[in-house]
């Protein structure tokens, strides 16, 4: 197995953490996901990508509820199956959410809070941990990721690099089973892209099962084990990450991988 | 002025800033505190899914603020005992102007609470909070520090409409400079110096209001 592809194969032995079936969701009479199927492995890293408007982020967003779909399932290992064709109460969707934690395009970081009070809010106040170690906890992700000096400082006085860092280090501090990532670096400056990619190339080698809705294709290709490629609501592709990338069935595919690489 | 003036004016003093204390201050903070909680309770019924909930808050938004302080504060007082339904004359003002801040008020919390980003919703969810916890820990403070300069302007209105209780027969600030008026035929010295009063009062009150967002303001880039 070459360094540069991570896993072939490897992942997938694993049992599915994750399972989608038939996922469907309207805005008013628009449609944007037309029946989406998804099977995420444990310590699977699943890279969504697609035309902006294709449905990839209301996918992430089914998946913890933050929307919730119009037909279809979503099982969790072990525990749970949400059928959102019998509309789901809150307490079905907050157990869903308890699965996975979120990292947000635009961070969302709580400013009224600092760096470590961001981190901690999570486990000291719903998962009631102790405050002496969800503090220590989130001490020590945050001097991982190289901002233990931040910890007092309010998310202004982060740059968007930092700030996105933080909003993984609270993703992480819950302990979810799945990191579920809204294109983490499309609101970064291009200086700033590297740092964040490095750290979810780390968290990938770690072993934690994440799916990531990502334009960064040499991310994609050089991190995640599978790519789906959603078209117009609809999972058009998928397979492992190289195949789908360097060579794809699909013309759409090839069309949409060409106008990101060469957009001139 | 005359010396016996001057001397009127310094012995009035007393009644006049002990009415203050004693009165008018204790009638504004507590009407501003049950104001403020039927302000967040009604923006949360105006904000909720509900469409009956919804518009009964509408209705009572619109009730206060169509109707005057002064007619409201007489019903209470003058004519909820045709009902059998007696008060005393403080808590029928403090019910009163409570009522009617809280109206006024809750306009002010409604457009604080959607001024705080949806992001900050989801993220909230995110982490697992109900949406209890999410508005108590994340969105309520935040939307307190946009909603301190109009909540300012209701508390100071609040503390100038106070003096209307004099009408219902609670001794506070100016029905002291009322009495000494009648009694010394001196009007015109003696409202002007319950008007220095208020206005020394609401000075104060925009100096803690600086204060105040200057301390909230201080998780947010200048």
């Amino acid at each position: 197995m070459s360094p540069t592809d991570p896993g072939a194969g490897r992942a997938a032995d694993g049992p599915a953490l994750l399972a989608v079936t038939g996922l469907r969701k309207s805005f008013g009479t628009h449609e944007v996901l037309r029946a989406v199927d998804l099977t995420v492995h444990t310590g699977e890293v699943v890279a969504i990508i697609g035309a902006s408007g294709s449905g990839k982020t209301t996918v992430l967003r089914c998946l913890n509820g933050l929307e919730v779909a119009d037909a279809g399932r979503v099982e969790v290992h072990g525990s749970l199956a949400v059928d959102f064709a019998t509309s789901p109460d809150r307490r079905q969707l907050n157990a869903l959410r308890d699965r996975s934690a979120m990292v947000f395009q635009h961070y969302n970081l709580f400013p009224h809070k600092t760096v470590l009070e961001n981190v901690t809010e999570g486990p000291i106040v719903v998962q009631r941990r102790p405050v002496r170690e969800a503090r220590e906890d989130a001490l020590a992700l945050l001097a991982r990721v190289g901002l233990a000096d931040r910890a007092d400082a309010y998310p202004f006085q982060l740059s968007g690099g930092q700030q996105q860092r933080v909003g993984i280090v609270r993703a992480l501090a819950l302990r979810p089973d799945l990191l579920l990532f809204d294109e983490p670096t499309s609101a970064l400056d291009p200086e700033l892209v590297g740092d964040v990619l490095t750290l979810m190339r780390d968290l990938a080698a770690e072993g934690w099962t994440m799916v990531v809705v990502t334009h960064e294709l040499q991310f994609a290709r050089e991190v995640a084990h599978r790519v789906v490629f959603l078209d117009e609501g609809a999972v058009l592709e998928e397979g492992p990450a190289r195949q789908v990338l360097t060579d794809p069935a699909q013309e759409r595919t090839r069309q949409f991988i060409r106008r990101l690489l060469r957009p001139l | 002025m005359t010396s016996d003036q001057w001397d009127l004016v310094l012995g009035s003093l007393g009644p006049i800033t002990g009415g203050a204390i004693r009165g008018t201050i204790p009638l504004a903070l507590a009407s501003f505190a049950g104001g403020m909680v039927i302000a967040v309770a009604v923006a949360l019924m105006r904000l909720s899914g509900r469409r009956l909930v919804a518009a009964l808050a509408r209705g009572y938004v619109s009730l206060i603020r169509g109707t005057p302080l002064l007619v409201q504060l007489f019903v209470v007082f003058y004519g909820l005992p045709s009902l059998g339904l007696v008060i005393d004359p403080w808590p029928s003002a403090i019910i009163a102007f409570s009522l009617n801040v809280g109206g006024y008020a809750a306009e002010v919390v409604r457009a604080a609470i959607l001024s705080v980003p949806k992001g900050q919703w989801e993220a909230a969810y995110v982490i697992g909070m109900a949406r209890p916890t999410a508005l108590r820990r994340i969105i309520l403070p935040q939307a307190a520090r946009v909603s301190v300069p109009p909540l300012s302007n209701t508390f100071i209105s609040l503390v100038k409409d106070t003096s209307l209780a004099s009408l219902i027969l609670v001794t506070e600030l100016f029905r002291e400079a009322q009495k000494v008026a009648a009694f010394s035929q001196e009007f015109m010295l003696l409202y002007l110096e319950a008007a220095l009063v208020y206005w020394v009062i609401c000075l104060a009150l925009s100096t803690g209001q600086g204060v105040l967002e200057k301390r909230l303001d201080r998780y947010v880039a200048h």
